[in-house]
């Protein structure tokens, strides 16, 4: 069964969704993503989502619960890179994700994270 | 049974000639059109009535036997509302066709009143029915024209500017409805993507008025900019609208309101972590953007 990669980048884990996101391997993501944010003790969490071109409420309601879930397991989520159909199509289903923190794309999500946890401004920059 | 119908086709020429012979010079509008096109016109459509009432039928026009008569009329209706004739204008070249008919109706039935009143309340019923139609296909043409124009205005009245680096304006001019707000979200969406913008200043200093469903296509726009990491502040909120706002119970909370664009700039430069000083002693008084530390 295919599964999304789980890369951890220091105390933050990398999800980069590059396949159609179905049911199944939504649940599938929520299950691992929240097995190692524990396994790691991870602080943030990214999620890119800069293919993803077709999203359903089922969708994005996956995206509000792992943001809700990683809270609980004090790390902090940021969706990083919705493409402007996405958007649209998120709002017109009347889903404005209220909890889910955005960037534009992967660096500035990294920043975001960076500032969140009220860290150094970044590792290797400063 | 009615002999209108065979008596049209009868009369056909005589009718048409009378018809041109009475038709008022206000009504040929020489400047707009000439008489040979006039003529012309008079004829296909009087072949078209003719063929029409070949079917019997002189009060119900929507058969197939008058598809052609109907044509001809939107037609004409459609050329002449290009030409510049005004509704009644149209409608009385074809309402003036209702004399000559009655004078050929009057030849024909001299001696009968009753067959002459049944006619002529049958011909009226056919001219009015005919004038309709050129009305309503004159309308449709102008409400054709209408809506093109609109489009081309909606196009032209939603451009998205980028301000500085990172931060992007939205002036938007005239009422925001469901199309228009469409457009606008769709544009500030990519031009967020393409300019890599943080934050967007959607300026309302051009909208008149701020109802709930205005507000709602504002939050609308701004959820989605959010939820592709782009901050969105409104600027341009005039006192009435402030006013107005309130008095609706809008709920603008989590949204940045600013009453100039200036001071939404401000903001907009400071959350991307930029500042515009002016130059102390410079004879040029340039501005210098310098990236905070």
């Amino acid at each position: 069964m295919e599964r999304i990669p789980i890369l951890r980048m220091g105390q933050f884990l990398l999800v980069t969704i590059q396949v159609d996101m179905h049911d199944r391997l939504a649940v599938q993501l929520q299950d691992d993503l929240t097995e190692k944010i524990s396994e790691c003790s991870s602080r943030g969490v990214l999620i890119d989502i800069s293919t993803l071109e077709i999203v359903d409420s089922f969708i994005g309601r996956m995206l509000a619960n792992i943001a809700a879930m990683a809270r609980v397991l004090d790390a902090e989520t940021v969706v990083v890179g919705m493409q402007p159909a996405v958007a649209i199509t998120l709002v017109e289903l009347g889903m404005s994700l209220t909890g889910v923190r955005t960037a534009l794309n992967v660096e500035t999500g990294m920043e975001l994270l960076y500032e969140l946890r009220g860290d150094f401004h970044s590792e290797n920059g400063g | 049974m009615s002999k209108l119908p065979e008596m049209i086709n009868k009369n056909k020429e005589e009718i048409r000639s009378d018809w041109l012979k009475q038709m008022s010079t206000a009504v040929r509008r020489a400047d707009l059109m000439s008489n040979e096109e006039l003529e012309s016109q008079s004829r296909e459509l009087m072949d078209a009535i003719a063929s029409g009432a070949k079917s019997g039928d002189v009060t119900n026009l929507d058969g197939p036997a008058w598809a052609q008569a109907r044509d001809t009329l939107s037609a004409i209706s459609v050329s002449r509302a290009k030409q510049g004739f005004s509704t009644s204008e149209t409608a009385t070249f074809v309402l003036s066709l209702k004399q000559p008919i009655f004078n050929a109706v009057r030849r024909e039935n001299g001696s009968d009143p009753a067959a002459l009143f049944d006619d002529i309340w049958k011909s009226t019923q056919l001219v009015d029915k005919l004038a309709l139609i050129t009305a309503d296909a004159f309308q449709e043409s102008r409400e054709k024209f209408i809506a093109r124009q609109q489009e081309e205005l909606m196009e032209l009245s939603t451009p998205v500017v980028k301000l500085w680096d990172g931060i992007l304006a939205l002036p938007i001019i005239g009422t925001l409805d469901s199309a228009r707000t469409q457009v606008v979200m769709e544009s500030l969406l990519q031009a967020v993507v393409q300019t890599n913008s943080r934050v967007a200043i959607i300026d309302i200093t051009g909208v008149p008025t701020v109802d709930t469903l205005v507000a709602q296509h504002l939050l609308k726009t701004i959820t989605a900019a959010r939820l592709m990491g782009a901050d969105c502040i409104i600027s341009g909120v005039r006192p009435q609208i402030a006013q107005t706002i309130v008095h609706l119970g809008i709920d603008l909370a989590g949204v940045i309101t600013k009453a100039k664009l200036s001071d939404a700039f401000a903001l907009a430069l400071q959350r991307t972590g930029q500042m515009v000083t002016k130059i102390n002693g410079d004879s040029s008084k340039k501005t210098l953007l310098r990236r905070e530390e």
